[in-house]
This record gives C-alpha cells, structure tokens and sequence, in this order.
C-alpha cells in the first residue's frame, strides 16, 4: 500500500497530543511541522515558546527550541536571531502573551524591523490559567477575571494586534488567518511558510495572526466553539492580509 | 605590561569583549550607561552585537536567547533595574544558561538615589530572583579588580552553566585607575567556545534526544527536583573550591574588620592608619561574596579578636548576617554604616575602631 500521509518530522513520533479535544493549537503546531518539513529547514529551526498552552508545544515538537519568560518571546528571539543569523527563529505565543504582558516586546521588536517570525494565537482567553479576561477577549464575553463578561467601561477593548502593528513602519509582513475551514486552514499553512521564507530572505518581521477557539475555556464543545468562532471572533477579528511588503 | 587609564564602567565592558563577549543588551540606568554605551561602540568592530532593549526586562531575555544560541553574552544594570532583570536571571539560572551581568549599584530602596551605595547585598547573594538558585557574586574593590574578575566571569559561568554577578557599588564603576588589561581572545577561540556548546539552541539534525532544548521548568516535578539537586551540589563546591578572599593584617589583629568592594578599599586605608600607629587592626576582605568566606571568618583565632567590624554602605546592614553566622557568637560584632549613596567616610571608620580598641 502507498502510503500518502504521516506525521511531520516537525513532530516527536513518539508523543500523543496533550491539548484539549478539539483545540487548535494541535492543528497549528502540525502545520508548522510540515512547512518547516517542506521547506526543509528544521535542522535550523529554533521555537520560542510563549507561557501558557503554547508551553505545551515543547512536548510535542523534535527540534530545538527555548520557552522564554511570560511575554517575553520577541526579546529572546531577537537574541537568538542577532547572535545567529543563520538560524531560522519563530515564536509561538498566546494573546496573554503577545499582546499583554509582553506587548512592549512585540511591538518594539516589530518595530526594530526583527528578522524573525511571530506565530500569534489568539483565541481570546488565557487558557493554562483557567479562562482569565485577555486583551483580545470580545465585549459581552465572560471570563474568568470577568463573570460580568467584558465591559468597555471597564476592561477597554479587543486589541488587534495586526492592526496595531500595522501602524508601524517596519514590519514586512501581517496577516490573520484561522483554521475553521480546510481553505483558512490552507491559507494559514501559506501564511506560515510566507513568514519563515521572508526571515530567510531577510525581510525582517512577519506575523501570522491566527484566530483559535479554546473550547474548554469558552464552556463550548468543539462544535460549538467552531460557531462561536466564526460568528463572533471572526466579527471582530477579520481575516486578511494586513500588510505584505514582501 | 601596558597600562591604561580607564573608568570602571568602560574597563569592565573592554573586559567582557577580550573574554570573547559578543551580545550585549541593556537599558539606560545612572551610573552605568558608561557600559552599554561602550558596548554599543566597541560591539561592532569585533563582529558582535548591541541592543538598547526596550527595557531592562526585554535586555535580560534578549541576553537569555543569545546566550542560549552559545553566544558569550552579558547585561547591565543599577540596582533598581537589575530588580527588573531578576525574572530573566532566574531564568538563565532554571535553564542552566551562562552569562554575565554586572550591578554598578546605587541607593535604595526603590528608586532610592543614583550615588553609590552597597544596597543590593541580599538580592545578590541570597535571593536574586525566584526559586532559590544561586550564582557566584564578586565584588571587585579596584577597577584592575573589576577588569580581572569580569575576565574570569565569563570562564565561571561557562564551566557551570550558570550566571555571575559582578557585583560593582557605583564608586568602582565610575572611578578612573589605571589598569591593565587582559589579552584579547581572538576570533578562533571565540568561535571554538560557541562551538563547543553543543546544548545550544541555534538548530539541530532533527533527533530528538539530542536537541537543543532550554527549559527553565519541567512539567515532570521529577525531573524539577534533580536539576535543582543537581544546583545545590554545585553551590556546595563553590563553598569548597572557589571561595576568594584577601586578609590584611590579620595574623595578629585584635580588631577585625570586614569589609567588601569600595567599603574594603577605604577600611584598608584605616588599617595602615591604626598599624601606623602601633595598634593590632585587621581587614577580611571577601572578594568573592557568594560564595562567601565563612572560613576565613570562622577560623580567626577568638581567644586573640576581641572585636570584629562589619563596615558596609548600608542601612540597615546586610552583610552582617552572614559574619554572624560565622563568629558564632564568640566576640562581639559593631557595625559602621551609611546609606542612601552616601560614601562612607575614613573619618567615620576610624571612630568606630577608636571605640572598639
Ligand atoms: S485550555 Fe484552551 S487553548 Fe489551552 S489546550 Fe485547552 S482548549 Fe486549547
């Protein structure tokens, strides 16, 4: 028999996913496994990991990589990176992560220019930590730090981070993507590999904004969440190319 | 041997690059923006890297990822910035990461004030971020000192696997001496030390087993336990093997006195004063303050030492726990203070020995 589909090489063989049922994450980290695959650089790949569920990936994932203080990930990979240009340096991080704790670092390494590329999971809601409000989690959403849901008065709102960056002069490359669909799902695969291929022609930071579900946060089945995403989420995030100067 | 006329800040930056360092970042702070602005000019004539990192939290992490890819790296800062550097320090410490950093310190508590002060003797040396972990701290009380020890600093954080302190109070780090300056490695030796770290994170064949792989935690509580076993073994040699420490006029002393970094240099000026003079004054320098020199203080001989002085530029004193854990009770120890930046004065340690002999 042929066979004609397998794991990624990007991906221990040996390792059973350790993220809740129907979470995308899973779908992002295999991803990254086949582009870094495909493109046939996972011998210079080196994954900074974000804290939170991105954590996990460290588990899961057969090449080298460094889990790097709450937010600080754009900071570490800007070290990696500038100290060996030769390797190919992402990072994997939560909307808790990127866009709050370690919002200086990610805005200031985009606007530095960083050769590096940022894998952004936004789903929303702090997930290891038990649903806590995060800077991305829609007006009316409940959570954890906000039983009342969000409420501009007093929690302010979404943050969109392509958006925001969009306002600066360096980056090369923003695009929000999801995986709901098999096509967005596809299209986030593109993404992906347009922001590893822009860091080794040198053209300096590429985000790839992805919009997740965390059913187990959001109270939803898998199901569930997938509605909850595509009616709301993708209402307040909408998925396009931000900006490609590459 | 050629001799240079340097400020401590920028000697010690020359320093780290004839070490082999090629990564610094860092972020403004009085009195040590003198290092990341030789750096920034100095970095680049050898192939290494500067960056003013958006802060001193930013600086210490983007040092975490270049040390992690096998650079020699290093960061500085002035007490109340290396506070904000204390979560990347501990995580260099968890994930077993060299570098170098230095604390050109000031007065505190909190913003306190930019003179020089020793206010960051407990931070140093017993708890410098979370989780227990430990470095080697030393504390120079000479610009040569601080040249010589950010040399060696660089060799002891690679052989560990783990950060140095250099622990420098403002006087040391914006004084000018003349020093000599250590030889400068070239390229080759550079490269063959990156080299050799092959734990370093910057790619590998994909084999899991022999990855790069920086944690500074584990899932596994198992395996959390081991490597902080596996620490705790190698503080204890330090306290075996690499304790430093100067003893002036000691032998015969009846009056001891300890002292480190400029509070040292300025006792040892009390010392020649009272010897002059006929009278029994000694001087315990610990050069290394982590480990520190339980030893040289727990062997002087009791029935001789009638007094020991802790002298230190803080308020309240902070050494002095550790000489107490030392003289056991068998003499009584007096303390001569200052604080808030202010330097300690000669005049002030000759009155307190004046009461003591
Ligand atoms: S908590 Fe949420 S984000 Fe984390 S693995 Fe579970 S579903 Fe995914």
């Amino acid at each position: 028999m042929e066979k004609i589909y397998a794991r990624t090489k990007g991906i221990r063989p040996d390792v059973v996913s350790g993220f809740c049922p129907g979470c995308m994450h899973s779908t992002v980290i295999k991803l990254i496994g086949e582009v870094l695959e495909e493109m046939n650089i996972i011998d210079k790949t080196v994954a900074v990991l974000g804290i939170g569920c991105c954590g996990l990936k460290m588990e899961y994932m057969s090449y080298d990589n460094i889990t790097s203080p709450h937010g600080r990930a754009c900071a570490v990979a800007t070290g990696i990176k500038r100290s060996n240009p030769d390797s190919l340096v992402y990072t994997y991080q939560g909307d808790g992560d990127f866009a709050s704790i370690g919002l200086a670092e990610s805005v200031s390494a985009a606007n530095r220019g960083e050769n590096i590329s940022v894998i952004f999971i936004n789903n929303g809601i702090y997930g290891m930590t038990g649903g806590q409000l995060a800077p991305t989690t829609l007006l009316g959403m409940k959570a954890s730090t906000a039983p009342k849901g969000r409420i501009a008065e007093e929690h302010g709102y979404p943050m969109h981070m392509c958006e925001i960056l969009n306002q600066l002069t360096a980056p090369c490359y923003l695009e929000r993507t999801s995986c709901n669909t098999p096509q967005n799902t596809l299209k986030t695969r593109k993404a992906i590999k347009k922001a590893f291929q822009n860091q080794l022609d040198g053209k300096g930071f590429s985000m790839v904004e992805v919009v997740t579900n965390c059913p187990t946060n959001w109270g939803l089945d898998p199901l569930k969440s997938l509605e909850f995403l595509n009616e709301k989420m993708l209402t307040e995030y909408p998925l396009g190319v931000i900006r490609d100067n590459g | 041997m050629k001799r240079v006329f340097m400020k401590g800040c920028e000697a010690i930056a020359e320093a780290a690059v004839r070490a082999g360092c090629r990564f610094f970042a860092g972020y403004p702070i009085t009195p040590q923006n003198e290092i990341p602005e030789y750096f920034s000019r100095r970095l680049p004539e050898v192939g290494g890297v500067f960056i003013q990192g958006e802060s001193e939290v930013a600086s210490i992490s983007m040092v975490y990822g270049a040390a992690s890819a096998g650079t020699r790296s290093m960061t500085s800062s002035s007490s109340p910035g290396i506070s904000l550097k204390s979560e990347g320090i501990s995580y260099c410490a968890a994930a077993r990461i060299p570098m170098v950093y230095a604390n050109i310190s000031r007065g505190g508590p909190g913003v306190g004030s930019i003179q020089p002060a020793q206010m960051d003797y407990m931070q140093a040396t017993k708890a410098s971020g979370n989780g227990g972990f430990k470095m080697m701290v030393l504390a120079p009380s000479t610009v040569q000192e601080a040249v010589d020890m950010t040399f060696a600093a660089f060799d002891y954080a690679d052989r560990d696997r783990n950060p140095v302190l250099i622990l420098c109070d403002g006087v040391i780090g914006t004084m000018m001496e003349p020093v000599v300056l250590p030889e400068m490695k070239s390229d080759e030796e550079v490269a063959a030390i990156k080299n050799s770290k092959k734990w370093a994170a910057i790619g590998h064949k994909v084999d899991y087993a022999n990855r790069g792989w920086i944690q500074p935690g584990n899932w596994s509580t198992a395996i959390m336990q081991q490597g902080n076993e596996e620490a705790a073994v190698m503080y204890e040699n330090w306290q075996k093997n690499d304790v430093q420490v100067e003893h002036y006029q000691v032998e015969d002393a009846e009056l001891v006195m300890v002292a480190y970094g400029i509070s040292a240099r300025i006792a040892k000026t009390v010392v020649d004063k009272y010897r002059a003079d006929g009278k029994k004054v000694g001087l315990i320098r610990p050069i290394t303050v982590y480990p520190f020199p339980y030893k040289a203080i727990e062997n002087l001989n009791y029935n001789q030492v009638k007094a020991i002085l802790d002298v230190e530029m803080s308020i309240p004193a902070q050494m002095l726990e550790d000489v107490s854990l030392a003289v056991k009770g068998r003499c009584p120890i007096e303390t001569c203070l200052c604080s808030g930046g202010n330097l300690m004065k000669k005049e002030q340690v000759m009155d307190a020995v004046a009461k003591l002999i």
